[in-house]
């Protein structure tokens, strides 16, 4: 059975382009990037090459690119190391963020909020977008940082990276911008000039690229400590021997996202308003989480009501189609998805959430097998709910 | 978080699910703003449970407890059935992801709700 992958925002197959250049990199060039001698430094001008492509990239110098294992670890890095930059020469510390940001904001603010750093979780509007307006009264005269992500990662709504950018170069003490734009990169134009960012948070294998391996912005001159220590590489930023063949395979991946970005999303863009269209006609009882017109080519997040969200990701699952859930049963935690609440949603429609995310490999066909399958899925698992009435 | 086979299988082609019409007693539990609701429907006679039908929302753990209880609980006495714990669903599954235990005890409480509706109802008729 040929499997139909829709979960392109949690994780992307490793394109063959990428995976070529990667492959010398693990035994015949196996060099230690920091190694003076030949094999070294063959590492070492991989690793510049990849630096070049993620800084054309980003619009950026290449001293301004520090690589890192992933977005958790980038966002983690300008959270934790900012404050611990700041902290000697501040008494307090503000940092506002949103309610709809990945775990890897929320739980290192949750874990400086225990260190005496105030955190505002701004809320949003009902399509997901951080209100502005609410986003202005909330600046401080001790607030040093602004974290909001570039595009959401289970509705794929884009948040107004350039207008807060703007907003504030105008403030009058520096306030320090960071974006988290791991689920960006494949569709948006992520130059930081433009959108005015210190920091910018990328990850490799969301963009057709390697997993554990990922890169941070830092602007020139900003404040900022590494957390991890060790032998100082990435400028005392980020301790640890490079992940050579890692780092090759997100500069491919970052070079090739931006030269193909338009066509892939044109591509994309249909097929998934084909899906919606298809659902929503097919379909009673369906609410559609995602507001197209301000959001990733690539998402389509439904909450069907009377059924629950894990169920049908695994009624899916057996049909060879894979997608997410943000319901509460997937999680562990029983509650469901932060972002869904956040966005005004009931528990009763967060639990029967999917997202189904399209990459560039997603044929006509996918979204044709999908539409066939789905309602008889929806109809089982409402038969079976002792309150859904049809 | 992986599940057995068994639980697949169960939520996959699930054993007596439905309602039954003229039931003898019903139990409900859940409710929707915690994602999960189990009815349970009840035929019985001599004290022996001779059909049992459920309803479920919720994930797939919740609807393969739902499955595996109806199964274990056919045929068995009152009594034998009130003694049915969650540890004996979660066996029968082959286990159960530890963030999903709550769902056998779902299972336990629907069928508890409804040995207790089926005697409550008996107590009127007396």
């Amino acid at each position: 059975m040929k499997t139909i992958y829709f979960d392109h925002s949690a994780t992307t197959p490793v394109e063959p382009r990428v995976l070529k250049e990667m492959l010398p990199y693990f035994s015949k060039k196996f060099g230690n990037a920091s190694s003076l001698y030949s094999l070294g430094k063959e590492g070492a001008l991989a690793v510049e090459k990849a630096r070049q492509r993620v800084a054309n990239f980003l619009n950026c110098e290449t001293s301004e690119i520090v690589f890192t294992s992933g977005g958790t670890e980038s966002n983690n890095l300008v959270l934790k190391g900012l404050v611990k930059a700041l902290s000697p020469l501040r008494k307090k510390i503000h940092i506002i963020t949103s309610s709809i940001e990945h775990d890897a904001i929320l739980e290192p603010c949750a874990d400086l909020e225990k260190e005496g750093v105030s955190i505002t979780y701004l809320p949003v509007k009902p399509n997901g977008i951080v209100d502005i307006e609410i986003f202005k009264k909330a600046i401080r005269p001790e607030t040093v940082l602004v974290s909001i992500m570039y595009a959401n990662n289970e509705v794929g709504v884009i948040e107004p990276i350039q207008e807060i950018g703007e907003l504030l170069k105008k403030q009058k003490n520096k306030i320090y911008f960071h974006t988290d734009a791991t689920q960006a990169v494949n569709a948006l134009d992520c130059d930081v000039q433009k959108l005015g960012v210190d920091f910018l948070s990328i990850s490799g294998h969301k963009i057709y690229g390697p997993k554990g391996v990922g890169a941070l912005f830092v602007k020139k001159g900003s404040s900022l400590k590494g957390i991890q220590l060790g032998g100082h590489q990435e400028n005392n930023l980020r301790s640890g021997t490079l992940n050579v063949p890692g780092i090759v395979g997100l500069g491919k991946a970052i070079e090739l996202a931006g030269r193909e970005r338009l066509k892939n999303n044109s591509k994309i863009f249909k097929l998934r308003n084909k899906l919606i269209a298809g659902i929503l006609k097919e379909i009673p009882d369906v609410i559609l989480n995602t507001d197209i017109d301000n959001a990733l080519p690539s998402h389509a997040h439904f909450s069907f009501l009377g059924a629950e969200g894990e169920a049908i990701l695994f009624e899916l699952d057996f049909r060879g189609i894979e997608v997410s859930t943000g319901s509460a049963c997937a999680s562990g935690s029983l509650e469901p998805s932060h972002v869904l609440l956040a966005m005004g949603l009931s528990p009763e429609t967060a639990h029967g959430a999917i997202r189904f995310s399209l990459g560039k490999g997603n044929t006509a066909e996918d979204i044709q097998k999908t539409l066939k399958v789905l309602p008889l899925i929806i109809s089982k698992l409402r038969a079976m709910n002792p309150l859904y009435k049809n | 978080m992986i599940y057995s086979d068994k639980v697949l299988e169960h939520f996959k082609h699930p054993h007596n699910q439905g309602s039954i019409k003229n039931a003898d007693a019903i139990g409900e539990v859940g409710n929707p703003v915690c994602g999960d609701v189990m009815k349970i429907y009840l035929k019985i006679k001599d004290n022996i449970i001779k059909d049992i039908k459920f309803e479920t929302l919720g994930c797939a753990a919740a609807i393969a407890v739902s499955s595996a209880l109806t199964d274990i609980v056919k045929g068995k006495t009152l009594d034998e059935a009130i003694k049915i714990t969650k540890d004996d669903i979660v066996e029968d599954l082959g286990g159960l992801p530890a963030s999903k235990i709550h769902c056998s005890m779902l299972g336990v409480e629907a069928l508890q709700a409804a040995i207790k509706n089926y005697k409550d109802n008996q107590n009127k008729l007396k």
